[in-house]
């Protein structure tokens, strides 16, 4: 029950046992545990961040959606202003093409009958002259009846 | 081992022999064997486990040993915190120290007891006290200690001539000087001596209470036994907690200029 010299023994231990935790123990320990915290902290900060910065994505994503869904639309407008557009033009064009095709057939058509007339007036005159000739013989020469023959022929074509 | 001792030298025998420490020398100079040799490997044990840990100590995902080791590390860093607001390098790793050493100590007094008396009885050692911290010379080696950090704390903080003017002056002013001295010197001196008496005591006391029970007939043994040692878990982790946490308001005091 005694003190003794076991009381200087005890103290020499425990200062060489607070030398050595203050030295080698605690501040390894103490350091990895601060660390952590601080890195823990930055995590928790950085994934706030991301989160945030996630909704704001999010938020555009949603604007430039709604843009580009307006934009096709508008140009799905166009596209189909722009064919009605064309459909109109090209009906234009068709019908001014028809009615030219229409001219100039009919223009055809009347230089044709034109040309069917005229040799017809001429076969017509020839023949005429041909039956006048076999009718008259020899009775009327070219040359002194060319008047008249061509005012026959004249009176043949107006006809 | 208890009905032999018990039929050999009577109930009072038994006890007296189960708390007389193994010691060497006469006198002053006597060595209590048992105390400076358990205290040893217990301290040895305690930086092997932390020094272990510290070694393996990374900022990524700690390994089950350095977690617990950074628990306790974390319980006494935030109870340093919460008493002493000064910087010290010092202050933290003795509280660790001083916690986890008095609660191996401690910790000795649940190992039953005759166990290890019994193995050193047959290695020839007449007497084997186990728990350290039922020797007084183990608890005011650490309380002179604790008191001697105190007393260079506060003469290197506020100087000798502002620790002397503390002595004297407080707390009833410069006219009841010798008055201040005396309640200044019991106040001073009363912190290592409850310190080192009141984890003596306990101890003591509940090493002797499980004595007490060993005398006991073996089938009311576990009856006692059991809860007492269940109930002796708190007391040694609550004896070291008491004896950590006022060194660092002691010190904490001696850092403090008023």
């Amino acid at each position: 029950m005694s003190i003794n010299a076991t009381l200087i023994g005890q103290m020499i231990t425990f200062t060489l046992l607070v030398w050595f935790t203050m030295k080698y123990i605690w501040p390894p320990l103490i350091g990895a545990i601060e660390e952590r915290k601080s890195k823990i902290a930055e995590g928790l900060a950085a994934a706030e961040k991301g989160q945030e910065e996630m909704e704001l994505a999010a938020k555009n994503a949603a604007n430039v959606l709604k843009e580009a869904k307006q934009q096709s639309a508008d140009i799905v407008n166009l596209a189909q202003k722009r064919a009605n557009e064309i459909v109109e033009e090209s009906k234009g064009t068709a019908k001014t093409e028809g009615e030219r095709l229409l001219v100039a057939a009919q223009a055809q058509i009347e230089q044709e009958m034109q040309n069917a007339q005229e040799k017809m007036r001429k076969e017509v005159s020839a023949l005429a002259l041909k039956a006048a000739g076999q009718i008259l013989q020899q009775e009327i020469d070219k040359a002194k009846h060319k008047n008249l023959i061509s005012k026959v022929s004249e009176q043949l074509g107006q006809a | 081992m208890a009905t032999e001792a018990h039929a050999a030298e009577g109930a009072t025998g038994y006890i007296v022999h189960h708390l007389t420490p193994l010691s060497v020398g006469e006198g002053f100079w006597a060595l209590h064997l048992d105390t400076l040799f358990f205290s040893a490997v217990l301290g040895a044990l305690f930086v092997w486990f932390f020094k272990g840990a510290a070694e393996k100590a990374t900022v990524g995902v700690p390994s089950t040993s350095q977690a617990f080791v950074e628990m306790i590390i974390e319980f006494v860093d935030q109870q340093v915190k919460d008493s002493f607001h000064g910087k010290s390098e010092l202050i933290a790793p003795l509280a660790l120290t001083i916690f986890i050493w008095v609660f191996l100590w401690n910790f000795m007094d649940l190992f039953p007891v005759d166990i290890i008396p019994g193995i050193a009885g047959m290695m020839g050692m007449e007497y084997m006290r186990v728990v350290p911290s039922t020797d007084l010379n183990a608890t005011f080696a650490l309380s002179i200690s604790v008191f001697g950090l105190i007393i260079f704390y506060s003469i290197k903080i506020k100087g000798v001539v502002g620790f002397a003017k503390e002595l004297t002056c407080t707390p009833f002013g410069p006219w009841m000087m010798p008055f201040n001295l005396l309640l200044k010197l019991v106040e001073e001196i009363a912190k290592p001596i409850s310190l080192a008496l009141r984890l003596f005591g306990n101890l003591y006391a509940g090493e002797l209470i499980f004595i007490l029970i060993a005398l006991l007939p073996w089938y009311i043994q576990p009856l006692l036994g059991f809860p007492w040692a269940v109930f002796h878990i708190l007391i040694i982790t609550l004896q070291a907690f008491i004896f950590m946490v006022l060194t660092v308001v002691y010190l904490s005091m001696a850092h403090e200029d008023h």
